[in-house]
């Protein structure tokens, strides 16, 4: 049987390309078909009537057309507008932090609906978070874990004993924790997790948003866990998130602004 | 085997090169320019070469608004019939043609080369911010108009030109966002609706 000419999808476009004179290549994620491209045209044009409901961040309702090397969007209706992120610097570049690494972490046409649940479900939490932080550090342990990269916090990766309540060190390359013992053995660069630190992310990484956001954590911890989760990204990446630095550097400046 | 194609001679093959770089030309395209091209007068040759030369060594950018310009400063920035206090500030130099084209806007402009887009790179110093600030703080502005384009990058440039230039005391406004003339209402998406609704005015 053939497949029919075009196909519907909920989707959420997380990365756009300029295509020609008006025309856009997006990424989209989708439930049931993973990460997906289409081309639409014209939407450069301020008449276009599909602009508004592809930009970056549109969770909408796609319609595409199969074409032989890439699908044609042929209709978008917006589901879910985000508006309150969109009128907020940080949560803007919080969102678009977010889809960048949802496409650095997916491969082309896998179905995850999981990975598109955590993706909606973070841009929905992220205008009403109390701590936006600690959001984040959520998705990007959950992102990670669905993607196949969980890192292990129970026992260390070299010995497979349990870590005691002691300051263990963090092994991007080993993946996982590593006791005071292995460590010393120096095979793995290590970054020391602090016994909190290290009960945070296990707690982080194996609960869900409702119970882990009503739990206080302190903002150095956070800080501490981000930056163990940043050098784990770039060590699986092998290069940084783009958007990571630019939420640094909006972070410098206010945290300056508010010295003065 | 491998198939000889048949050779066209080197300069030939040169100018289709060249052709096939420029953005939207593809090697059939610069093939047809080129055979376009080799049938031309002498003299339509020689004018197309002599305006590309010129593209490059009689432009510069202003030193005011970084326009585009053949002198410095630009026509806008030196014409006194414009008003100086007021400054318009876009996204690129086509932006301001669009802008003039129209004829009402009577301010001068600021062109910041670009938009920051966190997912591509591009941050808050590698467009040109920190020359927008040095002639703010000059004095002598009184209002800034933000006039970089409605998309998440544009937004996220004018929200954080809003607070870069707050502390300035400036009047800080933005290009009104709504309907777009001669579309119909029923494809609006939310986010130009609710500016519209925000943003409507006595009639």
């Amino acid at each position: 049987m053939t497949k029919p000419r075009t196909y519907q999808t909920p989707a959420i476009v997380i990365k756009k390309t300029k295509l020609g004179e008006a025309d856009r290549i997006l990424t989209f994620y989708t439930p049931e078909l993973g990460k997906i491209q289409g081309v639409a045209k014209a939407v450069r044009k301020p008449k276009s009537k599909l602009s508004g409901h592809l930009e970056m961040l549109s969770y909408s309702l796609v319609t595409l057309a199969r074409g032989k090397n890439i699908d044609t969007v042929i209709g978008s209706q917006t589901l879910k507008p985000f508006l309150a992120i969109k009128n907020d610097l940080d949560l803007l570049s919080c969102a678009l932090y977010i889809t960048e690494m949802v496409n650095q972490f997916t491969p082309p046409e896998t179905e995850d609906p999981q990975i598109f649940n955590l993706l909606a479900f973070t841009l929905e939490q992220l205008p009403e978070a109390a701590d936006r932080e600690l959001l984040l550090r959520y998705f990007e342990l959950h992102l990670l874990r669905q993607a196949g990269y969980r890192p292990e916090l129970e026992k260390c990766v070299m010995c497979r004993k349990t870590l005691e309540t002691v300051t263990n060190s963090f092994a991007p390359s080993a993946g996982g924790m590593l006791c005071p013992s292995c460590q010393r053995l120096g095979r793995h660069y290590g970054y020391l997790l602090s016994p909190d630190g290290l009960g945070v992310m296990r707690f982080i990484q194996g609960g869900d948003w409702e119970s882990i956001s009503v739990v206080p954590v302190d903002c150095s911890t956070i800080a501490e866990i981000e930056r163990l989760i940043r050098s784990y990204i770039r060590h699986l990446l092998e290069k940084e998130i783009k958007s990571a630095l630019w939420l640094d550097s909006l972070k410098l400046e206010s945290s300056q602004s508010g010295k003065v | 085997m491998e198939k000889t194609l048949p050779q066209a001679t080197d300069a030939v093959n040169r100018l289709i090169q060249e052709f096939s770089k420029l953005p939207g030309v593809g090697p059939k395209s610069a093939q047809r320019l080129t055979y376009y091209m080799l049938r031309a007068s002498v003299e339509q040759t020689q004018a197309l070469a002599d305006a590309l030369l010129s593209l490059k060594q009689k432009t510069q950018l202003c030193s005011c608004c970084f326009n585009i310009t053949d002198t410095d400063v630009c026509q806008i920035c030196r014409n006194p019939q414009r008003n100086p206090a007021l400054v318009l500030i876009v996204e690129q130099p086509q932006d301001i043609l669009a802008l003039e084209h129209m004829g009402i806007y009577k301010g001068r402009y600021h062109v910041l080369h670009g938009a920051i887009s966190p997912t591509e790179g591009v941050g808050s110093g590698d467009i040109r911010l920190k020359e927008l600030i040095a002639r703010l703080s000059g004095g002598g502005i009184t209002e800034v108009i933000i006039g970089t384009n409605p998309t998440v990058e544009g937004e996220t440039t004018a929200m954080y030109l809003k607070r870069l230039i707050t502390p300035l005391g400036l009047r800080i406004t933005r290009l009104a966002r709504g309907l777009p003339f001669g579309t119909e209402l029923e494809y609006a998406d939310d986010v130009t609706l609710s500016r519209a609704i925000e943003g409507r005015q006595e009639f």
